[in-house]
């Protein structure tokens, strides 16, 4: 068996990396996402804080039914 | 009902260093377990990484269409959610598997592209209408239509991949080395061990990230929904998405 | 643009027009497909937009295909290529236009009121497209033969011709009619049309082309392989069958 390595070693490199690559653009995406999450997170917690604070009604609504609730699509670059 | 905690959480951790152990496995099997092929020369190992892709791929098509049959049956939006998650992500994986597709071409045959191949035609072919997936949902305003819409066209793209095969098959008049026909029955042991270890660890791989997809958009909607019984609306109003609307639980 | 009256007003005469249906209450399927195919069909004897545009495109593109092939005339497989792009193209153009009469005009909610087979609009749908579709080849085919075919057919050949647009017409209407379906209800009806019919219909362009190609050769016409008609055939009957399965969840309202 003769070692072909040098010969098409780069293309079956590329190929493991290019898969590599949509990988870790994908978990980058992901980050990005939950960095996102994590930011609205601390906007609704300073709401939170803000009306625990004693503003009454400040945006507290009366229709506020434990069903679940029809949601707005998410931001239009998402997926 | 659960909540995105235990769904999530530690079976999501579980499944995903379950799919980096095995597709690593896998990968070291192929690099240093299994010989190099006569034929085709250390440019066959690209096989280990290009068709696990592609078999995923059309797994994860076929699973889009399962999903959107159930959600015409029953309604319920949250199959609706699986089946468009499923395409998305095999589109990805589509992707993957012609661009390492091209590169065993580039290595095998001195081309970047041969239409001598027939699966590597179909897989273009396929990928061109799955590609239609995301535009169709976003031109179509009514959720509940663009819903519906979606799913018959997730069922009528299932329906057409393995015509599509059977027609490029036909169109294909010479006979090359086909490797996934290598991946049924001839091959030796040391190889079919690094093969299999790799399409497991390419479907575990799918499946991870197809949930942390899933969770995401949990996580994004439940959000949404506090912020709206908090009275404030959502900052994001902008533009609309082809991504299903859901309700979190 | 003429106004093609009120097409819904034919679907409700249905129910008062022949007295085999005033004895029943629901029109059959049958009765109600032929009533809008009829429809359709009449509209376009009135006012023939979509199969005058479908053929102007057709004769236009035979011009175009000889500057950009730069030949005088064409053979084989060269020739059966030149066709079937032809025709598939302008196939889009009548599946692009397909229901958007019905849906602009109100045809579309007046079918869904009236108590008949969803499926009748199937049914119809894929009859005026296969229609118009040998109507267009009935002129767009002697057009080739005049213009761009090297080789003259006999009778045989025209024959076998007839065969296999048959059988690729009936493939186009089927999934064409699908996508119309489709298409119909996006804000971007023309893109969709184009983008989702093409990859589907490729397997339509396999058996068409291939089977067409040796009917065309320079040096008289080769027997038929039977293998594309049978892709085809099988093709029309898998998709029809999900189009019968499927097309009641693209018109529920």
């Amino acid at each position: 068996m003769t070692d072909k390595l040098p010969e098409n070693g780069g293309y079956v490199a590329a190929a493991y990396l290019v898969f590599l690559a949509l990988l870790l653009i994908y978990v980058a995406i992901m980050a990005t996402r939950a960095g996102r999450l994590e930011r609205e997170l601390g906007d609704v917690l300073d709401i939170v804080q803000r009306d625990g604070a004693g503003e009454p009604g400040a945006g507290r609504q009366a229709t506020g039914g434990s069903g679940p609730a029809e949601q707005r699509a998410p931001r239009g670059s998402e997926q | 009902m659960p909540t995105t905690r235990k769904l999530y959480g530690t079976r999501l951790m579980l499944l995903s260093w379950a799919a980096v152990a095995v597709l690593g496995a896998g990968f070291a099997l192929a690099a240093f377990y299994a010989p190099i092929e006569a034929d085709q020369g250390f440019s066959q190992k690209i096989f280990y990484v290009h068709v696990p892709l592609a078999i995923v791929t059309l797994c994860g098509f076929v699973f889009g269409g399962v999903s959107a049959i159930q959600y015409l049956r029953s309604g319920d939006p949250r199959h609706d959610l699986r089946s468009y998650t499923a395409i998305h992500q095999s589109l990805i994986f589509c992707v993957g598997a012609l661009i390492t597709g091209s590169l065993w071409a580039k290595a095998s045959w001195g081309q970047w592209w041969v239409w001598d191949e027939p699966t590597l035609v179909s897989f273009l072919i396929v990928f061109l209408l799955y590609a239609t997936y995301q535009p169709l949902r976003f031109s179509i305003e009514d959720p509940e239509r663009q819903s519906r819409y979606a799913a018959v066209f997730a069922v009528v793209a299932g329906a057409f991949v393995p015509i599509n095969f059977i027609a490029v098959r036909l169109a294909d008049p010479l006979i090359h080395p086909r490797v996934l026909n290598q991946a049924g029955g001839d091959l030796p042991g040391e190889m079919r061990i690094a093969f299999y270890t790799s399409l497991v660890g390419m479907a575990l791989l799918f499946v991870t990230l197809y949930r942390f997809e899933m969770a995401s958009k949990h996580a994004r909607a439940q959000l949404k929904s506090i912020k709206r019984r908090l009275g404030e609306h959502a900052t994001s109003t902008g533009g609309r998405s082809a991504a299903p609307r859901i309700t979190p639980s | 643009m003429p106004h093609h009256g009120s097409p819904h007003g034919d679907v409700m005469r249905l129910q008062t027009r022949s007295p085999e249906v005033a004895q029943r209450n629901t029109p059959s399927t049958f009765g109600a497909a032929r009533a809008v195919l009829q429809k359709d069909l009449r509209l376009e004897r009135r006012a023939p937009q979509t199969l005058v545009a479908m053929t102007l495109f057709s004769a236009t593109t035979y011009v175009i295909f000889h500057f950009a092939l730069d030949r005088d005339s064409v053979d084989g497989q060269l020739a059966s290529g030149v066709l079937w792009v032809t025709m598939l193209l302008a196939a889009l153009l009548g599946i692009g236009r397909l229901f958007v009469s019905d849906r602009d005009e109100g045809g579309l909610e007046g079918f869904l009121l009236a108590p008949v087979d969803r499926t009748a609009l199937l049914f119809a749908k894929g009859a005026a497209l296969l229609a118009f579709l040998l109507a267009l080849q009935l002129v767009a085919v002697p057009l080739f033969a005049l213009l761009l075919l090297g080789p003259t057919p006999d009778a045989g050949t025209w024959l076998q011709l007839l065969l296999v647009l048959v059988l690729a017409d009936l493939g186009i209407a089927v999934v064409g009619t699908l996508v119309a379906a489709i298409a119909v209800q996006t804000r971007a009806r023309d893109l969709i049309t184009s983008i989702l019919a093409l990859p589907l219909l490729v397997p339509v362009m396999i058996g068409a082309s291939n089977a067409t190609a040796p009917l065309l050769a320079q040096a008289g016409a080769e027997p038929l392989p039977g293998r594309w008609l049978a892709l085809l055939a099988l093709y029309s009957l898998i998709f029809g069958l999900l189009a019968y399965a499927v097309f009641d969840f693209l018109v529920e309202d």
